[in-house]
């Protein structure tokens, strides 16, 4: 098979091997993301979505099978993922414009052509003036849009989001979401994104991949109907064909749960 | 209308003044009267002293008085003999201390390098920690020579066991999204030493350092006892030997004071290097 997406993974499986014994974490996953597209996984607690993320992200080779990246098997971090964690994670000992040219720095692109990206992604997230502050200064809300500035001056091709708006408040979380998925679309990124929020994954992805436990494996993959893809996440949440999809969504995980009998995820 | 907005907004913020400017009033006034009785403290305790050393109450052969203390300290202060002791162990404690930070964070970096390094050290840094290293005196003054160099190294080796321990737990402990942050742009190992862990662990190596300033305090009191011939230590020592106990209390009194005076100069320049840099 000719892969020509941006993100394929094939017959993946990933053990865990720990002190404590061996567990079987995601078995058998295949899935193809194609350029520019936005896929959501979502799924009850230990289905391996977030073992998914880090396999793309190259941070451990998986057990058996293989992660493509634009046709290339992924071997490790690469300059073409970029990845935004739950939490902001910016250190506080460096300032915001730092902070976000982190990146730069470790891959030795640091420039002055490169800090004025810095400066223009900044200014994009609405962060303008304040490249130095120190991140305490700022709001949890501006704090994870410092982590998308720092994860977008790297220009990945790809980006990974790992539950990046859930420890934020409502108001903010659906701002936030906005901003992403506008800036990805402007820009033709392709990106995978893990979340436990029904409404926020179907209201910012293209397509959302629902996963089952013991061991992680996809079960069923739901497209989104055209007018809520091509809608912003605030606005597609009020389409009328959106709570129909959620329902959708809610209808498969409560199989998962009833199937697996995991009511306490 | 406006008019009437306006004096709405003046007396608001005269209320808040007013609030605030009264918090303030009250928080001095718990200042002052702590400042206030903590001289109150001092003073009794100097008067107390001076009042049972003078009346024979104590024996003032063993405990002295104040106004001999400061007989004592004047005259050594003027005539010059009293600075050289003062500058010998200043000079020993400050290269014992930052000597001992620096030497146990890089020994504390070899072990989080090497974790089979780590792993292997483990029980002896446990011994090692456990024991008075103040017994390993003689050894030194017998292999270094009595003097500067075996003062060091006692005073190196009571602090550098605790640093390194203290410092690798840091090290240990940094968060494992900050690691995972710099791994997903590929940054090496070095790299992620130099970017996270090291910097990371910095208020803790600072407040080692304050903690080194304490233990270095030891080893150089206790090395002087040993061997020295110049020194606050030796000055004890030899008010000790000749009964002088007027020198030896006098001695304390300028150790206290330099000891206090050194603890503040680490605890601003904490401040300094630390600032900005707050936990969330």
């Amino acid at each position: 098979m000719k892969d020509t997406s941006a993100l394929a993974l094939q017959r993946l499986s990933h053990v865990y091997v720990g002190d404590k014994g061996a567990s079987l974490a995601v078995e058998d996953i295949d899935l193809s993301v194609a350029k520019g597209e936005f896929v959501s996984l979502v799924g009850p607690s230990g289905c391996g979505k977030t073992t998914l993320l880090s396999l793309m992200a190259g941070l451990f080779p998986p057990t058996a099978g293989k992660v493509l990246l634009g046709g290339e098997p992924v071997k490790g971090p690469t300059p073409k993922v970029g990845y935004m964690l739950q939490q902001d994670y910016l250190f506080p000992w460096r300032s915001i414009r730092d902070n976000a040219a982190i990146g730069l720095e470790i891959q030795g692109s640091k420039s002055k052509a490169s800090m004025k990206r810095v400066d223009e992604w900044l200014k994009e997230l609405g962060l303008e003036g304040l490249g130095g502050r120190f991140p305490h200064e700022l709001s949890g809300g501006m704090r994870q849009r410092v982590a998308l500035a720092r994860t977008m001056v790297t220009e990945p091709e790809v980006l990974l989001l790992d539950e990046p708006f859930s420890a934020l408040d409502l108001h903010i979380k659906m701002q936030l979401e906005d901003v992403v998925v506008e800036t990805l679309r402007k820009l033709g990124k392709t990106a995978v994104l893990v979340t436990h929020d029904l409404s926020e994954a179907a209201a910012m992805s293209d397509r959302v991949i629902v996963l089952g436990k013991n061991p992680g494996h996809i079960r069923k993959e739901i497209k989104v109907p055209d007018e809520i893809k091509s809608a912003d996440p605030i606005t597609a949440r009020k389409l009328p064909g959106f709570q129909v999809l959620f329902e959708e969504l809610w209808a498969e995980l409560n199989a998962v749960d009833r199937k697996e009998g995991g009511g306490d995820a | 209308m406006r008019e009437e907005q306006n004096v709405v907004q003046q007396e608001r913020q005269k209320l808040i003044n007013g609030l605030y400017a009264s918090h303030k009033r009250r928080m001095r006034k718990i200042s002052g009267a702590a400042l206030a009785t903590q001289l109150a403290i001092l003073l009794l305790f100097i008067g107390l002293w001076e009042a049972a050393g003078r009346n024979r109450w104590i024996d003032p052969l063993l405990f002295s008085y104040p106004s001999k203390l400061f007989d004592q300290l004047w005259t050594s202060m003027t005539d010059g003999t009293l600075w050289p002791h003062v500058g010998t162990t200043v000079l020993e404690t400050i290269v014992g201390f930052v000597l001992g930070t620096a030497v146990g964070t890089i020994i504390a970096a070899a072990l989080w390098w090497f974790p089979f390094l780590s792993r292997v050290l483990d029980p002896y840094l446990v011994v090692l920690n456990s024991m008075p290293k103040v017994a390993l005196g003689p050894i030194f003054i017998v292999g270094l020579g009595p003097g500067f160099s075996s003062i060091v190294a006692i005073t190196l080796m009571v602090t550098v066991i605790i640093t390194t321990i203290n410092i690798y737990n840091r090290f240990r402990e940094i968060d494992s999204g900050y690691i995972k942050v710099v791994r997903l742009f590929g940054a090496n190992r070095l790299q992620l030493f130099r970017l996270v862990i090291l910097p990371g662990s910095f208020p803790v190596i600072i407040s080692t350092l304050k903690v080194n300033v304490g233990l270095a305090w030891i080893g150089v009191i206790v090395g002087e006892f040993l061997v020295a011939k110049i020194g606050l230590g030796y000055q004890i020592i030899y008010g000790f030997q000749v009964f002088n106990f007027t020198l030896v209390l006098s001695s304390l009194v300028v150790i206290a004071v330099v000891a206090t005076v050194m603890y503040q100069l680490v605890s601003a320049l904490e401040r300094k290097l630390t600032e900005g840099w707050r936990e969330r």
